[in-house]
């Protein structure tokens, strides 16, 4: 099968484009690193059947960032058949040294101007043929997400020429005499043409260079030799040079072919501008916090949860099932798998679709709202100064936000955050101090119509956050990060893609805790009648009572194992039933947020960050939860408050 | 009276030796015979201390030299930069320009190249008076993109190469190259300019290698 690879930009419409092509979904937003995996579907275009692969964004094919070096793995190890680089309509000048890049490396490239209807609404007028004629590929004009342009670009797949020219001295480099030398060396065969391996080896590639020192054992030493003297040479790093001829070359093409007409100052733009602005977009971003609040808490948390559980699973399914159960089942110790106190729908189903479901459901929309609307790179640069306190920069606001909705899924996320150090620190804040949205529900429900109690709890957990960020950043070694974000426009969300993004999410998220919720249901079961369970609870009745708990509630604490917000949903059992109220009921809720993190969380973590790190982090986290927890409740029962 | 080539060159060597590089010993071998340093003694920029012949600086010699090695930090970045000379002729050429750069000529020159911290070898640039003044009175043509005025229209006209490599290609993706206009957006609690039609938020640490000239 052949394949096709889209390339370009970060938030240029790559996803959805892809999705165009294949009818596939993959998550698509309004802020760059959305895509951090390597997504392949099929498509037929015309008679033949294409394999298209969608990639994370790519600036110029000297990577920066792991997303980079992923694109790159990809055009290099695949040996794409077409490569099509989509760029925005708006910044030819900015995206074209990509263009140029893949044809210099000899790619079959089409290039597509992509998000055109706000081209000519910015007033920008392209000469498409001119383009083309300039650049030697076929040019399309699209606006993917309203599907414009997509027939034009298959017809242009379809007929695209099986000889395409040479590229080399498309761009007089003032190195050509370098280029052509290293070329002249190099014996191997390459993924790409040997003027795009001289000029990569020249501005000091990592990757190129052990390519090459592997594929040209006797002429390596020579070859780095020739590489030291040119670079010797120049004052500047040679990547500089090479990007200041390249965009030279592009500037006297983009003056050919863009017209720019003055555009008015829009709306859209005088909106940004608030959002942006510090006065205006703290204000914003605390109205935005509130109206998340009133949907997620309050219309999902409590409204559709209480309706959920108490009549759909208590007046309905629970006695219905009951009722079922026993009739056709007479021994007890079976009735228990299914139903009562710990059954797989009594307890597990219900958890889960009662208590988790609508709580995520409309997290998730809210969250998708917000990301479409290009918000998240704007809250990014309000607090890019905060997070370089706690060893992050702004970018990590995107995996951190997320992970108010779901932990394991802004764990993978932090891979877009540029060091090491970056990366380890997020995956820790987001283990320790971050709810997700499941359990930032339940504990909002719990938590509900007690100010006081939800403001030391927030608090607390904000200075948990803030001082452990703080400290790990002392801790751990590394380079300083630095914050660089592109703003994209504002936009406004299109309801087809936010229902479509939540869907995909809340299926994901299903698919993840159902058969965990099952499974715990079962284990208890089992726990139960080999009395196992009645142990567990008891060791676990120690550390709970030491921070001045109830022994009940250790069962919730070893719901928290499985996950933290079934943890949290076996509180909320304690707290209607009143056992728990008042400090302990905080202290309970503080030493939830914290506890460890759900085994999902835990293996992405493991995958990421690697098993040692995880397994560190799980140590600090368990015992740190409830050393917090007895803190507090020190603190408070010696003052003598009662809340 | 003005002092020779030669004995500019002597100074300004001794000084990095001694001063920058902060060695006891000066490697610079001394033909006690040799006019120009047979003058910078006369002078009193130098001493020659016996039994072995050493080199050093006195108090008035180390400012002169100091004022050397300025001005061919800064004869170097004018041509790279701004003369776009051919990069091997850089330290010839610039060691011939220095002399030109007299008593006030210099800090002309870094004003117009906006005050410059390094060459762009990555050596400081020692400051001259017209830097203190400069950060009192904000009258430059050139200057970071930190200092630029909000929503006022500027050209890129070199970046801080010597930073750490991540930064030069970060800015190099942004498209932020000499020769692009620029417009500074806002500068808290984030840096935010406008290149063609992309916006980007960046820190201080990226936007204080971007260099503008007003236009």
């Amino acid at each position: 099968m052949r394949k096709i690879v889209l390339v370009g930009s970060p938030n240029v419409g790559k996803s959805v484009l892809f999705n165009a092509l294949t009818k596939k979904y993959v998550t698509v937003s309004n802020y760059p690193g959305t895509t951090v995996e390597v997504s392949r579907g099929k498509a037929k275009i015309g008679e033949a059947e294409y394999q298209i692969i969608d990639t994370p964004g790519m600036y110029s094919l000297l990577p920066i960032t792991e997303e980079e070096r992923v694109a790159r793995r990809i055009l290099l190890e695949e040996k794409p058949d077409l490569v099509i680089h989509v760029i925005d309509a708006k910044n030819l000048e900015r995206m074209l040294p990509l263009t140029i890049q893949l044809l210099e490396s000899g790619f079959p490239t089409i290039l597509v101007l992509n998000i055109m209807d706000e081209a000519e609404k910015e007033g920008i007028i392209i000469n498409k043929n001119l383009l083309e004629k300039e650049l030697g590929i076929p040019v399309v004009g699209a606006v993917s997400i309203t599907g414009e342009g997509i027939e034009e670009l298959k017809n242009r797949i379809i007929s695209f020429p099986q000889k395409t020219r040479d590229y080399e001295g498309f761009i007089s480099y003032s190195l050509k005499d370098e280029i052509e030398n290293i070329e002249s060396i190099l014996t191997s065969s390459y993924p790409i043409s040997k003027w795009m391996v001289a000029l990569l080896l020249l501005q000091e590639d990592e990757e190129i260079r052990k390519m090459v020192e592997e594929r040209e054992k006797n002429n390596f030493p020579y070859i780095s030799q020739i590489v030291e003297k040119v670079r010797s040479r120049y004052v500047n790093p040679l990547s500089y040079e090479v990007a200041l001829q390249r965009q030279h070359k592009v500037r006297e093409i983009v003056e050919k072919v863009v017209k720019v007409k003055e555009a008015k100052v829009t709306f859209q733009e005088i909106l940004s501008r608030l959002t942006m602005n510090p006065l205006t977009g703290f204000p914003i971003f605390l109205l935005i916090i509130y109206l998340l609040y009133e949907f997620v808490g309050v219309f999902g948390a409590q409204i559709s949860v209480d309706f959920l559980e108490k009549t759909i699973f208590g007046q309905y399914i629970n006695p219905f099932v009951t009722k079922l159960v026993t009739s056709l089942i007479p021994w007890k110790i079976v009735q228990d798998l299914f139903v009562h106190e710990y059954g797989i729908i009594t307890l597990g189903m219900r958890y889960a679709v009662a208590i988790i479901l609508p709580i995520v459901a409309t997290f998730f929309i809210a969250f998708s709202i917000i990301e479409d609307t290009g918000y998240l790179p704007r809250l990014a640069m309000l607090i890019d100064r905060m997070f370089k306190k706690i060893g992050l920069n702004g970018r990590a606001v995107i995996p951190i936000v997320l992970g108010f909705g779901c932990d394991t899924m802004a764990v993978m996320v932090t891979r877009t955050l540029e060091t090491k150090r970056e990366r380890i620190i997020a995956s820790f804040l987001l283990a320790l101090a971050i709810p997700c949205s499941a359990q930032l529900g339940v504990i909002l429900a719990l938590l509900s119509g007690n100010a006081p109690l939800f403001a030391i709890w927030a608090g607390v957990i904000a200075s948990i956050f803030v001082l452990i960020g703080y400290l790990s950043s002392k801790i751990m070694p590394g380079e300083k990060p630095i914050f660089y974000m592109e703003v994209p426009p504002l936009r406004l969300p299109k309801i087809s893609n936010v229902l479509t993004k939540t869907y995909t999410r809340v299926e994901w998220y299903l698919k993840e805790v159902f058969p965990l919720f099952i499974m715990a249901s079962v284990l208890i079961w089992i726990g139960k009648v080999t009395r196992l369970f009645d142990l567990l609870v008891r060791l676990m009745g120690y550390p709970v009572q030491w921070i001045g708990l109830p022994k009940d509630s250790a069962v919730a604490f070893l719901f928290g194992f499985f996950r933290r917000d079934f943890g949290a949903a076996g509180l909320f059992d304690l707290k209607r039933s009143g056992v728990l109220t008042g400090v302990p009921l905080l202290v309970a809720v503080i030493t939830m947020t914290l506890f460890i993190p759900c085994i999902a969380q835990f293996s992405m973590t493991v995958k990421e960050r690697g098993l040692k790190t995880a397994l560190l982090m799980a140590g600090f986290i368990f015992p740190f939860a409830f050393l917090i927890g007895g803190i507090v409740n020190l603190i408070l029962t010696t003052l003598g408050v009662s809340l | 009276m003005t002092l020779s080539d030669r004995a500019e060159e002597i100074l300004e060597a001794l000084w990095i030796e001694l001063v920058e590089e902060k060695k006891e010993i000066c490697r610079v071998s001394i033909l006690k015979d040799d006019e120009a340093i047979k003058n910078l003694v006369r002078l009193g920029y130098i001493e020659i201390k016996s039994p072995q012949n050493q080199i050093q600086l006195t108090k008035k010699g180390e400012a002169e030299a100091r004022s050397c090695v300025r001005r061919h930090r800064l004869a170097e970045r004018l041509l790279v930069d701004i003369l776009d000379c051919k990069k091997k002729l850089v330290h010839e050429t610039s060691c011939k320009f220095e002399h030109f750069l007299h008593k006030g000529l210099d800090d002309n020159i870094c004003t117009l190249l906006g005050h410059p911290r390094t060459c762009p070898h990555g050596k400081p640039i020692p400051e001259g008076p017209c830097c203190k003044d400069a950060k009192r009175k904000p009258e430059k043509l050139i200057m970071p993109l930190t200092e630029l005025e909000i929503n006022r229209k500027a050209r890129i006209s070199y970046l801080q190469t010597q930073e750490r490599n991540v930064v030069l290609q970060k800015l190099i993706a942004m498209g932020a190259l000499p020769m692009t206009e620029i417009t500074l957006l806002q500068r808290f609690p984030s840096y935010v300019f406008q290149v063609g039609k992309s916006k980007f938020a960046v820190d201080r640490e990226l936007a204080s290698c971007i260099y503008v000239r007003v236009i």
